[in-house]
């Protein structure tokens, strides 16, 4: 069997890695808000700490799976998997390097960006089903939250299609070989790492499960295993958005010679998970209006205003 | 949209680096079960009771400590010897109540029943936690070396009769007429 794109081999390596990274993730995000916050973290079961995600998977499975008796149960049951599925979904167009990836659609900008769209609806389900006020609250929040920003996360990213000329992802990295998009693209790079720590619901955007106010938002009711389908589906909507930002704004795979290109790609998306986390350790939540304003008062205007500017310019250029 | 810009976009850039520093900084963390915190000698922990320098037991079971206790966690029973010196018969804490709040060390007029900077007091067993005189009585004098209560006290005891004690005079003899 051979490494190629579409071989069973890749798509297995792949599925396998990112959920392992994406539980990882728990770990890792803990050490690094210690690191951050002068103190140390999880650092007790195994060798620093590592074997944390085994404990807490052990607990998660091991809790009682439990369906409140005023909840939906359908829909109950079938919005954690949503977040998981679609997630799963959207890492299928992402080329990981020359010979990795599920399938090389020549739509993948506009697949990652649908199947967001679709995790919307495990959100909205979850917390209309769970029949309480504060799940309703989050439900609420996290659906305009999402489809606010999907506006401008998706113009955002019309600047470097502008530039390379295609949806295809692999085709924008390797039209990146003479240079990173970062550089034309600043703009639509800061807007599209705004809107993706809000799609993902990350802080400082967790306004859906903001624990002060709505106890945990739309999964209040959750429990088990259910809940660590949404846990976890947060922490593959990290490793998404951080493999989106490596693959459109700084060159996917591309690097030094030296380097293997996947050990390149995971350096440089490792580096966004990094930040990811550093973004909850330093910035406290913004109110819900705020964030609302942000949005359609100051970025939809500036994604604009940068698509606009960079389709001037490819037509200047053709024009030459 | 400068000053927008500035209030979100900048200073969130700011509090990121800021935050960032924060790596290179030592961490705060003490690790307890490998290095043990060092207590303060008045902490207020594991509650023991003291014997006098002559190595006899301080407490009288005078029961004002379990009078004090707000949680009523103290238990005992007054037995005196055939010297005429009031001891606990049976002296419990349940240190599953204890909030150690230190009150019965205040209440204490022997010094008997002190605090100690120990507070690794956890047990399996919930009944663990109940410790009898046995348990509580230690060898030393605690915080007060040469505190000795039947020797200042005016309480008459075999061996030591009223007057004799320390800094105490002799009785008056009320029916003497002498001046």
């Amino acid at each position: 069997m051979r490494f190629e794109v579409g071989s069973a081999l890749s798509i297995g390596a792949i599925l396998f890695t990112v959920i392992i990274v994406a539980a990882m993730l728990i770990w890792v995000e803990r050490r690094l808000l210690g690191l951050w916050q002068e103190r140390l973290g999880p650092n007790r079961v195994g060798p620093f700490g590592l074997l944390q995600v085994v404990a807490d998977m052990i607990k998660i499975f091991a809790k009682e799976d439990w369906v409140p008796p005023f909840a939906d149960r359908f829909s109950f049951l079938l919005a954690p998997p949503i977040i998981m599925v679609v997630i799963l979904m959207s890492f299928s167009v992402i080329p990981f390097a020359p010979g990795v990836g599920v399938i090389d659609s020549d739509i993948g900008v506009l697949f990652v960006l649908a199947m967001a769209s679709l995790g919307a609806y495990s959100v909205m389900l979850g917390g209309l089903s769970s029949n309480n006020k504060y799940a309703l609250l989050g439900s609420l929040r996290a659906a305009a939250q999402m489809v606010s920003y999907e506006v401008f996360m998706g113009i955002s990213l019309l600047g470097v299609v502008a530039l390379a000329g295609t949806f295809n992802l692999r085709e924008i990295v390797l039209s990146q070989a003479d240079g990173w998009y970062i550089l034309p693209q600043c703009v639509g790079f800061v807007i599209f790492l705004i809107a993706g720590v809000a799609e993902s619901h990350r802080l400082p955007f967790d306004i859906p499960e903001a624990e002060q106010e709505i106890v945990a938002g739309y999964h209040t009711e959750y429990s088990g295993m259910k809940f660590g389908m949404f846990f976890v589906g947060e922490y593959l909507g990290v490793v998404l958005v951080s493999s989106l930002i490596v693959v459109l704004f700084f060159g996917g795979w591309l690097g030094p010679a030296f380097l293997p290109p996947i050990v390149c790609f995971v350096l440089k998306a490792s580096v966004f998970v990094a930040f990811f986390v550093l973004l909850r350790a330093a910035i406290p939540r913004p109110r819900y209006d705020q964030l609302m304003n942000y949005g359609w008062l100051f970025l939809l205007p500036l994604s604009l205003l940068n698509l606009l500017l960079t389709g001037a310019f490819v037509l200047w250029q053709e024009g030459m | 949209m400068l000053r927008l810009l500035k209030d979100t976009l900048v200073s969130q850039v700011v509090t990121l680096w800021k935050v960032f520093l924060h790596a290179f900084d030592k961490t705060d963390t003490v690790e307890y079960p490998d290095v043990k915190p060092q207590m303060f000698s008045r902490w207020r922990g594991r509650i023991i009771l003291s014997r006098d320098p002559d190595g006899e037991e301080r407490c009288v079971a005078c029961n004002l400590c379990a009078v004090a206790c707000p949680v009523d966690c103290i238990a005992l029973q007054k037995a005196e010897d055939e010297e005429g010196r009031w001891y606990p018969e049976f002296f419990r804490i349940n240190f599953s109540r204890c909030i150690m709040c230190g009150f019965c060390e205040e209440a204490c007029p022997t010094h008997a029943i002190q605090l100690t900077p120990d507070f690794e007091m956890a047990e399996y067993v919930r009944q663990d936690m109940v410790w009898e005189k046995e348990d509580l009585l230690i060898n030393g004098t605690g915080k007060y070396h040469d505190y000795n209560f039947y020797r200042i006290a005016g309480k008459k005891i075999g061996g030591k009769d009223k007057g004799e004690a320390r800094n105490e005079a002799v009785p008056v003899n009320v029916r003497s007429l002498l001046p």
